[in-house]
């Protein structure tokens, strides 16, 4: 017993030892990779451009006087501040990743239920089916809609031919396209977390319902509702937060009117070579998603309090 | 009580998977049409594999194939050490200085939007060639270790849903017995979480060979992946070898998915009922 319990003090003093190297390999390249990079950006909000390689202006420098100078230049956020643009692309891009996380919840919490509810046997199938689209290239998947929305495209070629619209629609490069492409490709999204929470909930709670005489639809919004809004809130973030900084739709789908935050950082950085402005907008684009995140769990740690 | 779906969710379910599959159905069928204009069916000719043809003889996107699965197969080997290393850590090392930022590390990679990631990585690599000298200019491996930061969160979250529901003690007794920390995590932990492990590499693999808005920060000249190719193309409107392309995208990563999920369950079916023959012995 003495023996079994110093070698089991050994294997634990080891594992001290050893312990440092796996937490640390991990948390070094992270730090390096991740929190670093971050710091940086915040820095460099505070630069101005210059034509050089990188094109930064130094913030730390030697004066004429050989002293060490800091310079920070808050010129970029008193620009963003008065320019339209900005204030309008950050307002927009909200709007767009609101109205998309209430479509994507619309059309996705029926699908959840369904395959939550659905045979045993066609579960792990139609989960599946649901999963799959998130492997497949999410940019092939937005180009798919390219040949679908144009001018001669399928829907069109359809709408003509049964005559309910005599001229071809104009859907490519609008907002209509956009919402289509962020419903479509965050829908997996929403899904996946609504069919989890809809799947643990016990239907003996709607048959007691119907039981006391309650009906199915108010049974729905009195039972089903309230015990899935963990699964509504995590699919409702997973689908906001992404959409809010996305690129590639606007990029493809939308047209030159359709402005999001996270193509005007593009811009800013590749088409306009600004690469402090560009910081500048991902430190606020950052903030704003910190503070919608801190809001919403003090909303949620308020919750249960109340009820 | 009624067990069967109602008329409306089955139509909601009807919609939603045509929604999800009719355009990448359709881009798959236009694959095969032999007119230039994408959308036009050219009956008289299709369908024809000429696009095919035409794909396999093109330098560009070959190279660029090359490149994106050089990086892909670098990090999500990478990002699988770092990913199990880290859900290790979480899962096992209990209370430790600095656990909450740790907590932070590996799961803001997931939300933070791609363009700021991109571009904090970018500033990252800029400032260390002018601090240490390396990277030296921007290629192939400054996008792996682009790839691997984020990705090595993905398998974080996979590797640790595994390693939380499974037996401690099966350890412990090792660790009793007296073998080494190590010998234990290989002998041991990794046989039991390898399923997640595998899963958590081909996500890597798959989030990687995907990637455009991180790539195109962090990459340089002679550097393209074939998601930037894609991109640069995509940007000019619909061409039918994007579509062929895309097919052979589509499917290859169908039926690698598909297959894994398969193998990974018969696995698992297969160590249950070892399991179980295990138990019946000794009565």
């Amino acid at each position: 017993m003495s023996t079994g319990s110093s070698d089991l003090g050994r294997g634990w003093s080891r594992l001290q030892v050893g312990r440092r190297l796996v937490l640390g390999v991990p948390y070094l390249w992270l730090c390096l990779f991740f929190l670093v990079p971050l710091v940086i950006v915040f820095g460099i909000s505070f630069s101005t451009p210059k034509i050089a390689m990188p094109p930064i202006e130094p913030l730390v420098s030697y004066g004429a006087d050989r002293v060490l100078q800091l310079r920070l230049y808050l010129s970029n956020y008193t620009f963003i501040a008065q320019d339209s643009l900005y204030v309008a692309a950050f307002a927009n891009s909200l709007k767009v990743a609101f109205v998309s996380t209430v479509l994507a919840l619309l059309l996705g919490y029926p699908m959840a239920y369904g395959i939550a509810r659905a045979p045993r046997n066609w579960r792990s199938v139609l989960f599946l089916l649901v999963v799959l689209p998130f492997f497949t290239s999410f940019l092939l998947r937005v180009y798919a809609w390219i040949g679908l929305l144009s001018r001669a495209g399928p829907i069109n070629t359809v709408l003509l031919k049964l005559g309910i619209i005599h001229e071809p629609l104009v859907m490519l490069q609008t907002d209509f396209a956009v919402y289509l492409g962020m419903v479509y490709s965050y829908l997996p999204f929403m899904v996946l977390p609504l069919y989890s929470a809809i799947e643990k909930l016990d239907p003996s709670l709607l048959e007691a319902a119907a039981d006391l005489g309650c009906r199915p639809i108010k049974a729905f919004f009195r039972v089903t509702l309230p015990l899935t809004s963990e699964g509504i809130l995590a699919g409702c973030l997973l689908v906001f937060i992404p959409s809010v900084g996305e690129y590639v739709i606007p990029a493809v789908l939308g047209g030159p009117g359709t402005l999001m935050i996270g193509r005007v950082l593009w811009e800013e950085f590749f088409n306009n070579r600004d690469w402090p402005l560009a910081s500048a907008v991902a430190v606020l684009l950052l903030l704003l998603l910190v503070g919608f995140i801190v809001v919403l769990q003090r909303v949620q740690a308020r919750e249960p309090a109340s009820e | 009580m009624n067990r069967r779906l109602s008329p409306f969710i089955l139509t909601m379910l009807c919609l939603g998977f045509a929604f999800l599959y009719v355009p990448i159905i359709l881009m798959v069928v236009y694959s095969f049409n032999a007119s230039r204009l994408v959308t036009v069916w050219d009956s008289v000719h299709s369908p024809t594999l000429k696009w095919y043809v035409e794909l396999m003889s093109n330098g560009e996107v070959l190279e660029a194939a090359r490149l994106s699965f050089k990086v892909a197969a670098l990090n999500a080997t990478g990002s699988t050490i770092l990913g199990t290393l880290a859900a290790f850590c979480l899962v096992r090392f209990g209370k430790f200085r600095g656990r909450s930022l740790f907590v932070g590390l590996t799961t803001a990679p997931m939300v933070l939007p791609e363009v700021i990631t991109g571009l904090s990585m970018l500033l990252v690599f800029v400032a260390m060639e002018q601090v240490i000298g390396w990277p030296a200019g921007r290629g192939a491996t400054t996008i792996t270790i682009a790839h691997m930061t984020f990705c090595l969160a993905y398998v974080t979250v996979v590797v640790q849903a595994r390693l939380s529901t499974f037996d401690r003690s099966l350890e412990e007794a090792a660790l009793d017995l007296g073998a080494r920390p190590a010998k234990v995590f290989f002998v041991i932990t990794l046989p039991i979480i390898a399923p997640s492990v595998v899963s958590g590499w081909l996500l890597a693999f798959i989030l990687s060979w995907d990637d455009l808005v991180i790539t195109s920060f962090v990459s340089g000249p002679g550097s393209t992946t074939l998601p930037q190719l894609i991109f640069s193309k995509v940007r000019l409107g619909v061409s039918p070898d994007i579509n062929a392309l895309a097919t052979l995208l589509v499917l290859t990563v169908t039926i690698a998915v598909i297959g894994v999920g398969l193998a990974l369950q018969r696995r698992e079916r297969r160590l249950v009922l070892e399991a179980e023959e295990a138990r019946e012995v000794p009565a």
